[in-house]
């Protein structure tokens, strides 16, 4: 037993420092479109190129609704003009509406995890905050197999309909106050799945959402700040470049050209 | 069994009923529906095929059942490719056809499936019902996959029932039953199991799945491979690139194209980085599984290496975004897989060390050894796949057995072991790292030498109507994609057989006559995904 302890100890720590320091290691992200000024033509085709509908145009400005990302790189890869990247992974955002949080939670929370029909790549990179490299124990985050212990939900995929219902008990089981914390672009738009007439176009057809992370699958450390937005320790993520002129916001333009998008097929 | 033998034993056996004729560098036995089960019984039980899966399509005025069975193909023969696929059809008012499954258990679930999509009655079947669509939840004759099916109609679900149990339960005095799931544990996938026990062993556990039912294969009909790609890629992305490598493979069969040569390299090379990726998660899941600490932090963190030089060489950890129709969607430099097999290299030499220390660590191997054992004969039969079936001695692989991609011209062995438990099928995943390794040393020679080296890595194709099979060894197993095309490009029928339908299928057999602890590691030696086999 003792080469285990000898092994475990040579290893050193591994551990992330972020969210003290940034992470800066290679690999961790897969990055998301950025927004901001493009030339009209290289918009243009930025938008026949997405399938599905992350760009709008506003005020010579690309607005870029990351919640619908899909990470196909259509508007990288053999692009003439391809769209500028960014590397980074704070990604977590406060759905609109739900306000502050106040901080009930900042020290310690148990969180559920809920699969409600994912690819398998949201619920793995889920799985990666137990590893040594993102340890998220040292954060005071802790998952829970029991809804009744949960002081956050956090759900994975595109809502199906045979689980539904579970998804509904599990979050009625759980003690109030409670957070739902939603990941993945499945989770937040449907994804690739969302014309399927067995999935919801979001887990917010559902439940009340507080905190979106995008990604296809998000990546643990973007995970990781949408937990800690959830419990308050992090600033969520705002588009500064992409602040919206009128009242209505990039967000909600974006779901309105999907819809159209979807009503036309 | 080559296919002049085949031929001759089929038309000794069966004159004027069955037929065998040649389809491409595919083999064809048209017959009639009497000696449907006799023949696939034959070709599954005593002539070595295994059975592929069964794909059902409605055509305009017929049902046309195709059952695809495969075998050791001729290496070096591109005539023939070793499938043997056995179309039946049946007028539209017909919905009955024979079973085939009381011969052919492997096709059970198959058939099951067929029922419910398309409402095809298979006469024999002991079972049918309450599979895909649970019939709790749903009303009764949805057929989702038939072409009159309104997919944007209302659809009117009843509440779930919570006391959902399998027809048969076990009957004896101090019996219970403990349902799990599904929703239980930490970090899973939901699946239901009845825990079926007297005391202190479970006899039985039947898994009810399909929650994660996202109907893709209707999802896809009607929209351009483009757009399917993206489906194929997504529905079970911890295995992205073979899944997406599968369908593109179908395509390009259809269209005829040829795939330039450094893009196949490419391909290979990606398909091994993700085997060797996802091996190293089930290790960690097993790791995890058995309550070792340190070796399940160690795996974790092999694993996360893994994904982050995924991540480093193509942009994203599970290489969404590369394999495209014709090739690939970018080049990837000479160098940057030279590093990425550097990274893959020193990974290994970890995943070896950990090996080691596991071969020695007896309160680990206690909880493998001898647990959950699949004998050799049960895994043909239930037509179990890839690591789990070499692990029970059905060494088969289609990177050998049907080559795509030019995977003939690399060197590697397919390991394969007898025992059938948990420890055998764990040392499979530390072999088939070692040999992923390999070839993708190879793949890196490869692209250096001249030919390759021109740096076209795509080729559009025309796409036109046709139907083709597209088929890779996935890290889970063997995994074929079906495609049909009309006329104007547009998917009409996309049919996915996934390595994880076929294992949850015998998962059962694993399950039988354990402890209560052991259930976890039964469940993480078998490496299956729920996402892969709902579908
Ligand atoms: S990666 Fe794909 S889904 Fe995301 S913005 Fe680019 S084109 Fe759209």
């Amino acid at each position: 037993m003792s080469q285990w302890v000898i092994n475990g100890i040579r290893r050193g720590i591994q551990t992330t420092a972020y969210p003290a320091k940034p992470e800066t290691a290679a690999g961790v992200s897969p990055g998301l479109p950025l927004g901001g000024a493009y030339p009209l033509e290289q918009m243009n085709s930025l938008m026949a190129r997405c399938p599905t509908r992350v760009f709008s145009a506003r005020d010579g400005q690309l607005v870029v609704d990351e919640r619908h990302c899909i990470h196909c790189y259509r508007c990288m890869h053999g692009a003439n003009q391809p769209v500028n990247w960014r590397q980074d992974y704070e990604w977590g955002t406060i759905r609109d509406g739900q306000g502050e949080f106040g901080r009930p939670f900042e020290k310690s929370i148990h969180i559920c995890v809920m699969d409600a029909g994912d690819c398998g790549a949201c619920l793995n990179e889920v799985r990666q905050l137990n590893n040594p490299y993102y340890n998220m124990h040292r954060l005071g985050f802790f998952i829970t197999p029991t809804p009744r212990h949960a002081d956050v939900l956090l759900v994975v995929g595109a809502v199906t309909d045979h689980i539904k219902f579970t998804l509904q008990k599990v979050y009625e089981a759980m003690p109030t106050p409670k957070r739902v914390v939603a990941v993945g672009a499945c989770a937040l738009t449907g994804g690739v799945f969302a014309d399927s007439f067995v999935c919801t176009k979001g887990v917010a057809d559902v439940l009340p959402v507080d905190v979106e992370v995008p990604g296809n699958p998000a990546p643990p450390l973007a995970i990781l700040h949408g937990l800690l937005v959830a419990v308050g320790r992090k600033a969520p993520w705002s588009p500064a470049v992409q602040a919206p002129p009128e009242k209505e916001t990039p967000n909600e333009s974006g779901h309105a050209a999907a819809a159209s998008a979807r009503t036309k097929a | 069994m080559n296919r002049n033998e085949l031929r001759n034993e089929v038309e000794r056996r069966w004159p004027g009923q069955a037929q065998c004729r040649y389809n491409g560098s595919n083999c064809e036995v048209t017959c009639t529906h009497a000696v449907l089960p006799e023949l696939s019984g034959r070709l599954f039980l005593e002539w070595n095929y295994s059975f592929g899966g069964l794909i059902v399509e409605e055509g305009s005025d017929e049902w046309q059942l195709r059952y695809v069975f495969y075998g050791d193909g001729e290496v070096g023969r591109p005539t023939d490719n070793g499938f043997v696929h056995v179309p039946v059809t049946a007028p539209l008012a017909d919905k009955t056809f024979p079973s085939i499954a009381k011969f052919v258990h492997a096709a059970d679930w198959h058939e099951r499936e067929a029922e419910d999509m398309f409402g095809v009655v298979f006469e024999g079947h002991p079972r049918l019902g309450d599979f895909i669509l649970h019939d709790d939840a749903w009303q009764e004759g949805v057929e989702p996959m038939r072409r009159s099916f309104d997919a944007q109609a209302a659809m009117h679900h009843r509440r779930p029932a919570t006391d959902w149990r399998p027809r048969r339960i076990v009957q004896e005095p101090g019996a219970f039953v403990m349902p799990v799931g599904p929703k239980y544990s930490g970090v899973t996938e939901p699946a239901h199991f009845l825990l079926e026990s007297v005391g202190e062993d479970v006899i039985r556990s039947t898994p009810r799945l399909f929650y994660k039912w996202r109907a893709v294969e209707k999802l896809a009909e009607g929209k351009t491979p483009d757009r399917v790609l993206l489906l194929a890629e997504r529905f079970a992305a911890t295995t992205a690139f073979a899944h997406g490598l599968a369908f593109c493979e179908a395509v390009e069969r259809i269209c005829g194209a040829n795939v330039p040569p450094r893009a196949r390299i490419l391909r290979v090379f990606l398909a091994e980085l993700e085997r060797l990726r996802q091996h190293a998660g089930a290790i960690q899941e097993i790791c995890e599984s058995t309550g070792l600490v340190v070796a399940n932090s160690q795996a974790g963190i092999l694993e996360e290496d893994l994904l982050r030089t995924s991540g480093e060489l193509t942009g994203h950890r599970y290489l969404f975004g590369l394999v495209a129709l014709g090739g690939l969607s970018r080049n990837l430099s000479d160098e940057a897989c030279a590093k990425a097999l550097e990274q893959c290299r020193r990974t290994l030499k970890l995943l070896n060390q950990l090996e080691q220390r596991l071969r020695v660590s007896s309160s680990f191997l206690d909880r493998l050894e001898q647990v959950g054992i699949v004998p050799q004969r049960t895994a043909w039969v239930y037509g179990l796949l890839g690591p789990i079936a070499r692990a029970s001695g059905v060494v088969r692989d289609l990177r050998r057995a049907q080559p795509y991609l030019s995977y003939e011209d690399y060197q590697f062995d397919v390991p394969g072991e007898t025992e059938g438990d948990g420890y055998a099928r764990l040392r499979i995943l530390f072999a088939e790292a070692r040999q992923s390794v390999r070839i993708m040393e190879q793949a890196v020679a490869a692209l250096q030498t001249q030919q390759s080296n021109n740096p076209i890595i795509h080729q559009s194709l025309s796409l036109g109507a046709g139907a083709a099979l597209g088929w890779v060894e996935a890290p889970r197993g063997a995994t074929f994609h079906w495609v049909r095309l009309n006329d104007e490009g547009k998917i009409v029928r996309y049919h996915i057989l996934t390595p994880s339908f076929a294992n949850w299928h015998g998962f059962h057999l694993a399950v039988e006559k354990f402890a209560f602890q052991d259930f976890p590691i039964m469940l993480s030696t078998f490496d299956l995904s729920v996402a892969e086999n709902d579908r």
